[in-house]
């Protein structure tokens, strides 16, 4: 990257570099769309060729708007952040949130009322739930983490990201990713494999713009003025680094050709199996918690104003928490065709990782000391804390339901899901509305969010909606399970599958509703956000906390 | 902790060290799954899909149907009695991948081969409450006016081939030939039958007019559990939990 700031407007080497790399894009793209004769493939080839068009035409036309500016800043200026990024993270963040919420909540509409498929391919309940599971998990949790990372990552490094437009083509091209897999889905592409449905080409596609976020990570690590590399970072590079090794390891596919958009998955049965719940587990614990975790260590101590509770504690943590996690997997397919020792292994392994969570949990909940007055007076710290006592929580009840005997009942059944949510909404996404609430007035230079009370709003909904959810799928979970196993008088199974799936059906009317909750509570927040970022400050009768950190500063 | 400092001032250590800690756990338990001859039991009967099934599992993927139906029969005693023996790790050797499914919102289908009548299996596909009224199966009347695409079927089984599934030249050649022997009951099919042993072949749909994404999809589903002969192997024995 140069380095010097030069009076003459310079074009800089990354922009050179990502400008190439997208006219060869198109080329390759306008290529297959021609040749294809698979209609999925001729739809991406097409998409894909429009979006680098435009990231071209984005180049050239930052270059002339603002050549002066583009050149990167010389070694001893003041830092002048990289905000603009952040901003538009956090405005995908919401977007892609809303998005995947109602999805979700759309589909558990169609099992309590399944003519709301309307007997279409499209939008039937095996495509709408992979859209579902990805927009929430990739979309909407991998915005709020790239838009978290960058902020941090400076932040605590107190140097800016490295190149102009590095992060500009891995926000843009993590959303082209979306895009095209969320499209495909709908088209019918998929791999058949959950969390990991995209095709081939998809797969690809990401595998780039990951590596290119790990260079612009590791260079903002790199130039850092800080002597210490933070607790929050440390967890941001394992999600990063761990995320790419899954994702390539559990996508490796042969496709059928160069213009098909099929492709078969290089391992089989057993190995794949395993493989996959592999990476599936550790979408969750890498994606979904280590990320996250690296959030509660920002936000938490800046918004309640308290140092971390435990230096010690966070290294114990971080290390046996990403050795735990990658164990765990064999949990998801205790008494099938996985040889038992592997099972065995997975249990002892999920039953193990309780501590290493808890003492994540601990070290979040405890930073709250001396501060735990601001829980009455702040709503976004008590979301935050929330989403800690959630993740407490899931942390729990996921080691207890890895238990082989627990497990024969649980798996296959709403348990799963309700513990998924419990953790999805409890956890992951109070977590990041916590943190966009935090980031949204310090990114707009607002002093205050636009309305604590509307906040306040946000947080008992879509609380209600969560206890709706998780205690539904409880109920119906273990219901479900012991109808499967009970035996009547003369040892015959009592119920047929029919019977079990009938009597599920109230459960599935109370936690759509309580998704629906959930969904009104992030239509409140999206407003609030808005009318924050726009400047505007709502009158209340009663001034509740004044906000943590106006314009915060480096951390630590 | 004085220690701690090499990660905390050294990204690449920290990246080192972080790709080493994530690394054990994944090579100790998935790679022996490579090289243990015991993960993988010898039964007889297994082989790889004849063309039209392949076909129809592909729909199966497509329309996610693994969301809601596992196939994969726990050795658990209800399970088996439900469902039939439990589940091999042979019978999915030639999965790519494998479909064991996570939720059962719908019941197990390792073993639906040959448990309902083609035309029942129709009928539930276009109008599923029709035939169990407390169904929540989304209909799929589209599959029965869908011409199935089958004009790159030989690419698809070379794909499997690269990826080790048996395949033979011979099957590669003549897979387009195969996929329309098995839905013409009329035909030669001595060649379809010597190549893919146990292959069913019938107009699945009822329409001898089109092959169409129905056929392939209940081909598929009446040759699920069917392959594997279980009075060579014992998969209900006292072992159960």
């Amino acid at each position: 990257m140069t380095r010097e700031t030069t009076a003459k407007a310079k074009m800089p080497l990354d922009g050179w570099v990502i400008a190439a790399a997208l006219v060869i894009g198109t080329f390759y793209a306008t290529l297959t769309a021609a040749r294809t004769e698979d209609p999925v493939m001729s739809v991406h080839a097409y998409v894909f060729a429009g979006a680098f068009l435009l990231g071209i035409f984005g180049i050239i036309k930052a270059y002339f708007d603002t050549s002066e500016s583009l050149a990167t800043q010389s070694a001893d200026a003041p830092i002048e952040y990289d905000l603009k990024v952040v901003k538009a993270g956090v405005i995908a963040s919401v977007f892609w949130g809303i998005a995947g919420f109602i999805a979700g909540d759309t589909i558990a509409f169609q099992l309590a009322y399944p003519d709301l498929n309307f007997d279409t391919s499209f939008i039937n309940f095996g495509r709408l739930r992979p859209l579902h599971t990805s927009a929430v998990i990739f979309a909407f949790g991998g915005n709020v983490l790239l838009a978290t990372s960058f902020y941090v990552v400076q932040r605590t490094c107190k140097a800016r990201l490295p190149g102009v437009f590095s992060s500009w083509f891995v926000f843009w091209g993590y959303q082209l990713f979306i895009v095209v897999a969320a499209t495909g889905y709908l088209m019918g592409a998929t791999q058949g494999k959950e969390y990991a449905e995209p095709e081939w080409y998809t797969d690809i596609w990401l595998t780039i713009v990951w590596v290119v976020y790990l260079l612009v990570f590791l260079g903002t690590l790199w130039k850092r003025r800080e002597p210490h590399i933070y607790v929050a970072n440390w967890f941001y590079l394992a999600f990063i680094v761990t995320v790419a090794m899954l994702h390539i390891v559990n996508n490796l596919t042969v496709p059928v050709s160069w213009t098909s958009s099929k492709s078969y998955i290089l391992f089989a049965g057993v190995q794949d199996a395993l493989t996959q719940w592999w990476y599936g587990h550790n979408a969750v614990g890498f994606f979904l918690t280590a990320g996250f975790l690296a959030i509660m260590y920002y936000f938490v101590p800046k918004r309640a104003n308290r140092p971390v509770y435990s230096y010690r504690l966070s290294i114990v943590h971080f290390w046996s928490l990403i050795f735990m996690y990658i164990w765990a997997g064999p949990h998801h397919l205790h008494y099938t065709a996985l040889p038992d020792w592997a099972q065995t292994l997975g249990m002892t392994f999920s039953i193990m990782l309780w501590m290493p969570s808890w003492g994540g949990m601990i070290n979040g909940l405890m930073t709250l000391s001396g501060a735990w007055d601001k829980l009455r007076t702040d709503p976004v710290l008590r979301m935050l804390v929330v989403s800690i006592a959630f993740y407490g929580m899931s942390t729990f009840e996921g080691p207890v339901m890895s238990i082989k005997a627990v497990n024969s009942l649980s798996h296959y059944t709403d348990w799963t899901v309700g513990h998924v949510h419990s953790g999805a909404l409890g956890w992951v996404a109070y977590v990041s509305f916590g943190a966009l609430y935090c980031l949204v007035p310090w990114l707009w230079n607002r002093t205050q969010l636009y309305s604590l009370k509307l906040v306040s709003y946000h947080f008992w909904i879509s609380t209600f909606g969560i206890l709706l959810y998780i205690t539904s799928m409880w109920v119906s979970g273990i219901l479900q399970g012991l109808m499967w196993r009970a035996y009547d008088d003369l040892g015959f199974l009592e119920y047929s599958f029919v019977e079990t799936v009938e009597a599920m059906n109230p459960f599935y009317w109370i936690r759509a509703i309580g998704g629906a909750f959930f969904v009104i509570g992030s239509l409140i927040m999206a407003y609030n956000l808005w009318r924050t970022a726009r400047g505007d400050v709502r009158t209340e009768s009663r001034s509740l906390a004044p906000e943590a950190v106006p314009s915060p500063v480096a951390a630590e | 902790m004085i220690k701690h400092d090499v990660f905390e001032k050294n990204s690449i250590v920290l990246l080192i060290g972080i790709l080493i800690v994530v690394s054990i756990g994944g090579l100790i338990e998935i790679a022996p799954l490579f090289f243990l001859e015991s993960t993988i039991e010898k039964v007889k009967g297994m082989r790889p899909y004849s063309p039209l099934e392949l076909a129809g599992r592909n729909i199966y993927i497509r329309e996610g149907c693994y969301n809601c139906h596992s196939q994969m029969i726990r050795s658990l005693r209800d399970e088996v009695e439900r469902y039939g023996p439990y589940s091999l790790a042979a019978e999915s050797m030639y999965d790519h991948p494998f479909q064991w499914g996570s939720k059962r919102t719908g019941p197990d289908l390792a073993r639906v081969g040959g448990k309902y009548s083609d035309e029942w299996h129709k009928e539930h596909m276009v109008n599923p409450r029709g035939i169990v009224p407390e169904s929540v199966m989304p209909g799929y009347p589209f599959l029965l006016d869908a011409p199935l695409r089958f004009n790159d079927i030989k690419e698809h089984l070379e794909a499997n081939r690269m990826v080790g599934v048996p395949y033979t030249d011979e099957m590669i050649e003549l897979a387009e030939e195969d996929l329309r022997a098995q839905v013409d009951p009329d035909g030669d099919t001595d060649g379809l039958l010597a190549r893919y042993p146990k292959a069913q072949v019938r107009n699945f749909d009822d329409n001898a007019k089109v092959i169409t994404e129905m056929d392939a999809l209940i081909a598929y589903l009446q040759m699920l559990g069917t392959l594997v002969d279980f009075s060579a192997y014992k998969a209900e024995g006292p072992e159960l939990r």
